[in-house]
């Protein structure tokens, strides 16, 4: 199978390069049957991965040590979910994973475009073969899944202990597929840019794809959080490390351009900028890949330092300076239809919101990059931790929230301000009585206390927003609250589902704020011995120390240390902190030992118990134990900002068939007369 | 329940042992030892109280461990406790303050014998203002630019709209009813 999987990879590398050219060819000269062909490779392209990536599971399944990456990632050992889980767990088969969903990508775009983008197509499936051949080429040239070694090993290393986790089954899938799927919104821009059809037409054969995109990355990024938390051992979720930062900036590019679409669409500006947003926000997922695979940045994520780094710098200068052309020749084309009225309106406040997360994309990329640029200037390297990203970027996020909430209270074009008087007196009112709860409790922490003013002003616009609404269909259609709310956001599914995830950010934010008030203590106790920490909300946290328990489980033997909690003398539960020695299908132990943290959650805070050790091999344990406010909010905010993003991507929200048509008839009455003129 | 049943199999199995550690005469014999500590992570010390010194952590906050995992060497310490590098690191730290110095002090040593890399965040000298700068003067600057021309173009639509006639048909009263009431709409 692994020969078949070989086989289907180099013909993947054919075949690309000719719906490449085809696609190319098909587009310039108009042949129906090149463009045909060019579709058609796709699929064939979509087959062909495929066949590569079920050779490498059927060897991962089938315990082919033979083959250099099942004995590197799989063991007999382990369970099944994780050895289909080593398919994307090392470098090789990752790359393979990326190739072969953007095949399938490319394959869905091909087949679920409608038909009057026909024109674009095309080039779209010239873009994404290019694309596939270059993850081919690295697949097959630089890390190649399916090489063997000069001998089989009775057994293969297994994957590593932090990775066999249910949230890394499913996390790194997720984060591909946001990654990946920005290929195709940027095949369309290309598109786009090559047939000079630089109207709205590109925008809306994209709008899915760029919200699918979006909410993958999002859902990925808060799953990466979740492992991390969970898994890591550390309390946190978050460490401004460099892989983490290459999911961040195309998440914040892409948010940037949702909302200067709306620009485009309403009203015919930013055409330069949503496809140098475009551009960035894929150039920024290849270079978050060649972050993670090249080496030149260490992080506690990156996989093995590999030639495939070179691979990538190539790839991304290439690209960079051909959509750089493409975009400097079509700079007349994509002028603006229409002029910015006043510094008071809706679009004026999506232009500063565009500026906030680009800039804040620009700082995570400049603090990611600094230790090499402070080597190549000062030929010394230096740290650049969460101290750093904190300090620039909790100000940006803070006024980037201000802006969630100030943006869609202002009107479209010019607001006037009995309008903004109307608009903001509710909002500011709540955002000041917060201000003033919060300084009677003496918060002490003054970007918390700013975020969670912050917090309830969003709130407050975004609860206005829907009170109106549903007060408007309750007068107009007598409908009842909940019939008028599920109607409100089912006919307006792209307006309400963005408040929707502006509401998910605003609890991310909250969340956040907990970050400040987080408690940490170590403690060594004999069985029945107790520690006492005391909450942020005064509250008194009894830890008695119940024993350590050893026994084999799976792949592993676990030493198990327990202790009870009880909140101001009423016991709330007992935890259960692992330490795991993960050992082969022999018995000989594999790897570190890991650690498994105990959790107990709730809205106000969770309660973080990590087991270090034993003291001289006694039941005598070593534990850490963290308070950490709020973070269930982090996964509830991820959860509504997962809802939002769904409601807005529902299909049917979207402009009808017949405004597209008027739209386009209009635009292409417009080129002919200016082709007249 | 599981748990418990465990506990009891596991200080049978501690007391059944109990005789043959008899060497280990000095050591706390109220706490039973484990079957296999071998396989309970790296032997740990009982807890001191500098580890839980705010200070200690503070100053431990700012420097970063030298295993190469980008963290800090209280975070890391705390971490998974499989480092080896940061509780020496954490020692060393005890050590200096244990010699009356403060933290900036220990922050210097730590630079002198590890370089600036030992630092979570570059200092804030010389080329590394770049690093702090640079974000918020693109921001800023860009921002500038924008609200000029944003009130440049603003000046220049209210001007074209005040010069404007009133398209055919309408009178001056008409076209001022009608600019209203569209901004009424708009808004």
């Amino acid at each position: 199978m692994t020969v078949l999987g070989q086989l289907a990879l180099w013909l993947a590398l054919l075949l690309g390069v000719w719906g490449a050219v085809v696609g190319w060819m098909g587009g310039q000269r108009g042949d129906p049957v090149l463009i045909r062909s060019a579709r058609r490779t796709t699929f064939a392209l979509a087959g062909l991965m495929s066949v590569a990536a079920l050779g490498l599971v059927v060897a991962l399944l089938k315990n082919d040590f033979n083959v250099s990456y099942v004995a590197s990632y799989s063991s007999r050992n382990l369970p099944t979910a994780y050895k289909l889980s080593a398919f994307y767990g090392g470098q090789a088969g990752s790359l393979l994973f990326w190739g072969l969903v953007l095949s399938l990508f490319a394959a869905a775009a091909q087949a679920l475009t409608p038909r009057r983008y026909a024109y674009l197509m095309p080039y779209v499936a010239a873009v994404t073969s290019v694309v596939t051949v270059f993850f081919v080429s690295v697949t097959l040239f630089a890390a190649n899944p399916f090489s063997r070694l000069d001998f089989v090993p009775l057994d293969g290393r297994g994957l590593n202990p932090q990775l066999q986790n249910p949230g890394m089954v499913i996390h790194p899938p997720m984060l591909y597929l946001g990654y990946i799927s920005i290929t195709i919104p940027f095949a369309f821009a290309v598109a786009a840019l090559l047939t000079r059809r630089l109207d709205v037409g590109w925008l809306h054969a994209i709008r899915k794809w760029t919200l699918l995109s979006w909410v993958f990355l999002s859902i990925g990024i808060t799953l990466g959080m979740w492992w991390a938390y969970v898994e890591l051992g550390w309390g946190g979720y978050w460490a401004w490390d460099p892989v983490e930062n290459a999911s961040f900036m195309p998440w914040l590019t892409m948010t940037a351009f949702l909302h200067s679409v709306m620009i485009q669409e309403k009203r015919g500006m930013l055409k330069r900028w949503n496809v140098i947003l475009v551009g960035l926000s894929f150039a920024l997922s290849i270079f978050g890949t060649f972050i993670t695979r090249s080496g030149v940045i260490s992080s506690v994520h990156s996989f093995a330092q590999s030639p495939v780094g070179n691979f990538f710098a190539w790839f991304l200068i290439i690209g960079g300076v051909f959509m750089g052309w493409l975009t400097w020749s079509r700079w007349d084309l994509l002028k603006s239809e229409a002029r910015l009225e006043s510094a008071l309106s809706r679009e004026a406040s999506f232009f500063f919101n565009n500026l906030l997360l680009v800039g804040m994309s620009f700082s995570v990329l400049w603090g990611t990059v600094f230790p090499m640029i402070s080597e190549l200037v000062r030929g010394s390297q230096v740290t650049v931790g969460p101290p750093f990203f904190n300090q620039v970027n909790i100000p940006i996020g803070l006024a980037l929230l201000g802006l969630t909430g100030i943006g869609p209270l202002i009107a479209w074009r010019k607001a006037s301000p009995g309008h903004l008087r109307r608009q903001f007196l509710v909002p500011v009112a709540v955002a000041l009585a917060t201000a003033g709860i919060l300084a009677a409790v003496r918060l002490s922490d003054v970007y918390a206390g700013m975020a969670l003013v912050l917090a309830a002003f969003t709130t407050a616009t975004i609860g206005q927003e829907f009170y109106r609404g549903i007060g408007a269909r309750h007068r107009l259609h007598g409908e009842n609250y909940a019939l008028a709310f599920a109607r409100l956001v089912g006919r307006n599914r792209r307006r309400y589902g963005g408040y929707i995830v502006h509401l998910g950010i605003v609890v991310y934010f909250v969340a956040f704020t907990g970050q400040a008030f987080k408690t940490e203590m170590e403690a060594s106790l004999k069985p029945g011995e107790s520690v006492v920490m005391r909450s942020p909300y005064g509250e008194e946290l009894t830890f008695t120390h119940l024993g350590v328990s050893q026994y084999e489980a799976l792949n592993r033997f676990v030493s198990a240390a327990s202790v009870e909690v009880t909140r101001n003398g009423r016991q709330i539960g007992v935890l259960t902190s692992e330490k795991r020695q993960h050992v082969d299908s022999f018995g000989r132990p594999t790897f570190e030992p890991s650690t498994e943290a105990a959790i107990r959650s709730d809205l106000r805070e969770d309660l973080y118990v990590v087991f270090a050790g034993s003291v001289d091999g006694t039941e005598e344990a070593v534990y850490k134990f963290t308070i950490n406010p709020l973070v269930m909010w982090v996964w509830l905010g991820g959860a509504i900002l997962t809802l939002g993003g769904v409601v807005t991507l529902w299909p049917g929200g979207g402009p009808s068939d017949r405004t597209l048509r008027r739209a386009m008839e209009g635009y292409q009455a417009h080129l002919v007369e200016e082709a007249a003129s | 329940m599981s748990g418990m049943r465990r506990r009891d199999f596991l200080g049978r199995g501690a007391l059944a042992v109990i005789p043959l550690l008899g060497w280990r005469a000095a050591q706390d014999t109220s706490v039973a030892r484990l079957p296999q500590p071998e396989l309970a992570g790296r032997p740990q010390g009982p807890v001191t109280d500098y580890q839980n010194d705010p200070f200690i952590i503070g100053v431990e906050r700012r420097l970063r461990c030298t295993c190469g995992c980008n963290l800090d060497i209280y975070t890391c310490r705390t971490t998974d406790f499989t480092c080896t590098y940061s509780p020496e690191l954490h020692r060393e730290i005890v050590a200096m303050v244990q010699q009356q110095m403060t933290g900036e002090q220990i922050v210097a040593a730590f630079v002198t014998k590890y370089g600036e890399q030992a630092l979570m965040a570059p200092p804030k000298e010389g080329f590394n203002w770049a690093a702090y700068l640079l974000p918020g003067i693109v921001i800023t600057l860009v921002g500038t630019v924008i609200t000029w021309v944003l009130l440049r173009r603003q000046r220049m639509a209210a001007a074209v709209a005040a010069d404007a006639p009133p398209p055919p048909g309408l009178s001056v009263d008409e076209d001022a009813r009608l600019r209203a009431a569209l901004d009424r709409l708009e808004s």
